[in-house]
């Protein structure tokens, strides 16, 4: 069986729409985190396949996924960073209870 | 490698030393020489902001590409650069109070650290010319802003924006990488202008879904309307100081990488993907923006809601996509600087003596406070755009650009915009009603504001004042892009 671009692609859209599904279902900030890395990680591999099956001669969809996964740990530290601070502070990291601001 | 290539960023260079300085000052420098760390910041920031004007770049006398065309400066990248210099400075003295502050002076150095690093992000935003910089600008600007946003250790209320602000910060460039991802398979680059000569050549379905992405994720920036539920909770959680730089720069920011990247990368197809896109976004962006200002009683979140609809005038000029279009809205955006930042600075000053946030408290103001609340008003009828201040001006030039671009359509979307100054007009005109009309009840006792927060009010009323009247600020900005008919050469 020989594998073509659609056996990656489908599969990180998936991922793409399942982080979408969690983000806005989740009700635990780290639940939440958690799917934004699901997102961050099917762009990652968008960038690679379509590197690897549409433009082989080059590496910029490489270049651009290494990129992408510092920027993606330096964004989880710091949310990590600001939930663990709430946490402190509000001994609460449910997203329906840190409600002080509406409307 | 030719290390000669760094002179063309004269301008991330100049900022990159004062980080550097005021790194090293804050971390090796004894106790008692730390309370000079904002006034020397500040300074230095001037000189640097003085520095822009006379920097040989903005008469073109400069390298202007470095990183094999990734990063691109010009004249009006520079003029750019320097609205938001502007910008910054005003933001730094009126922040100087309350970064001497008893609670803040521990944590004092990384409040202008972080700053210095956020508008770092946003020179590269502008000046990128490759995805691969750009979202580093972008990552840059906006993840030290969740930590200043988190800057009020004690109050629950700045955590709980923070973490509103980088969870949907991130959402968004996860969106707008998602976007990306289909660019690139669309066109094998991520050059703007490998991709510009690309799209040219056939559009698809594909192409609309991109750029609609890319939208979303520089939406959720601008605050644009589907994308701008985070905006009154972060403005209203984050210290005063955090929220005034928010609502000015970091929009102004946005603001023009936005339109860099509509000219330079989606140029070529304006009519066919996203003129359309933009038409709706601008009209929803201007009439909820001003809706639910309408409501609002915190002051912080009625200027959050009316810098939404604020965002949504900036992008005339965006839609406009002429030379005219591009001038006006540098001159919007450097307007909206001085007026809002008014705004900001008095409410800082009353929180800051009195911590009173409420439009109620604001009644009778005028009889306690003169000067204050002249200040208010004026920053409030610039907003509103009542002649003779900047306000009106800068309106009336953004419409101007839009109708240039000539369809029946753009000139619905201008009266479209035209009802709602008038309706923006009724809730700016209830706080000047609250601190003028109601004399017998006064909540705010009589006080002295700092001297740092005069000099910031100063200026801006300066600024209000003069911009509209002295012709010449706009006339430089319109030399600027004069003669251009490709505006993806513009920049």
């Amino acid at each position: 069986m020989e594998l073509t671009m659609l056996y990656y692609i489908i599969p990180s859209l998936i991922m793409f729409c399942c982080g979408v599904y969690g983000f806005i279902t989740r009700k635990n900030m780290i639940a939440i985190l958690i799917s934004l890395e699901l997102m961050l990680n099917a762009v990652d591999i968008n960038f690679v396949v379509f590197n690897r099956f549409l433009f082989p001669g080059q590496m910029e969809g490489m270049f651009f996924t290494l990129f992408a996964i510092a920027i993606a740990a330096a964004e989880t530290a710091l949310a990590i960073a600001i939930i663990i601070n709430l946490f402190r502070v509000a001994k609460n990291i449910d997203v329906e209870d840190v409600n002080e601001m509406k409307f | 490698m030719d290390y000669s290539q760094f002179l063309a960023m004269k301008q991330e260079i100049g900022l990159l030393v004062i980080f550097l300085f005021v790194f090293f000052y804050d971390a090796f420098m004894p106790k008692k020489s730390q309370g000079a760390l904002a006034g020397i910041t500040t300074m230095l920031f001037g000189v640097f902001t003085l520095y822009g004007f006379f920097c040989p770049c903005l008469n073109g006398a400069c390298a202007t590409d470095a990183f094999a065309g990734m990063y691109n400066t010009s004249a009006i990248v520079v003029a750019i650069k320097n609205i938001l210099n502007i910008g910054v400075f005003i933001v730094l003295i009126q922040s100087m109070k309350w970064a001497n502050s008893e609670d803040q002076v521990i944590r004092r150095g990384e409040f202008y650290e972080l700053l210095l690093v956020t508008l770092f992000g946003m020179y590269l935003m502008i000046s990128a010319r490759h995805f691969l910089l750009f979202v580093i600008g972008l990552e840059a600007a906006s993840l030290p802003l969740a930590a200043m946003v988190a800057f009020d250790k004690k109050r629950v209320e700045s955590h709980e924006a923070a973490i509103k602000y980088i969870l949907t910060a991130v959402f968004s460039s996860a969106v707008f990488l998602m976007g990306l991802s289909f660019v690139y398979a669309l066109t094998g680059s991520l050059y703007f202008d490998a991709i510009a000569a690309k799209i040219a050549a056939e559009q698809g379905v594909m192409l609309i879904v991109a750029v609609a992405f890319v939208i979303a994720g520089i939406g959720f920036k601008l605050s644009l309307v589907p994308f701008h539920l985070w905006t009154a909770d972060v403005y209203q959680g984050a210290p005063t100081s955090v929220t005034s730089y928010l609502s000015v720069i970091s929009k102004g920011a946005a603001a023009f990488a936005f339109l860099v990247i509509m000219a330079q990368v989606f140029g070529t197809v304006y009519s066919q993907v996203w003129e359309w896109m933009l038409y709706a976004l601008i009209i929803l962006t201007i009439t909820i923006g001003n809706l639910f200002a309408i409501r609002q009683r915190n002051m912080k979140r009625f200027l959050a809601f009316s810098s939404v609809s604020q965002a949504g005038y900036i992008m005339l000029g965006v839609i406009a996509m002429t030379a005219t279009g591009v001038s006006s809205l540098m001159y919007y955006i450097l307007v909206y600087i001085f007026s809002n930042l008014a705004a900001f600075g008095v409410i800082q000053a009353i929180e800051n003596n009195t911590g009173m946030v409420s439009m109620d408290d604001y009644k009778g103001l005028y009889k306690t406070n003169p000067r204050l609340s002249f200040t208010m008003m004026l920053a409030m009828f610039s907003l509103a755009g009542i002649p003779p201040f900047a306000g009106f001006f800068s309106k009336f030039f953004i419409f101007t650009g839009a109708i240039e671009q000539g369809s029946i359509a753009i000139y619905v979307l201008v009266l479209i915009a035209l009802i709602n100054t008038i309706i923006s007009l009724y809730y700016y005109l209830l706080v000047v009603k609250a601190m003028f009309i109601h004399k017998d009840e006064c909540k705010i006792a009589n006080f002295k504001s700092a001297c740092s927060e005069r000099v910031a009010m100063w200026i801006c009323v300066a600024g209000i004042i003069a911009l509209g009247i002295v012709s010449c600020v706009y006339n430089s900005l319109l030399d600027l892009t004069n003669g251009t008919s490709i505006l993806a050469n513009l920049f």
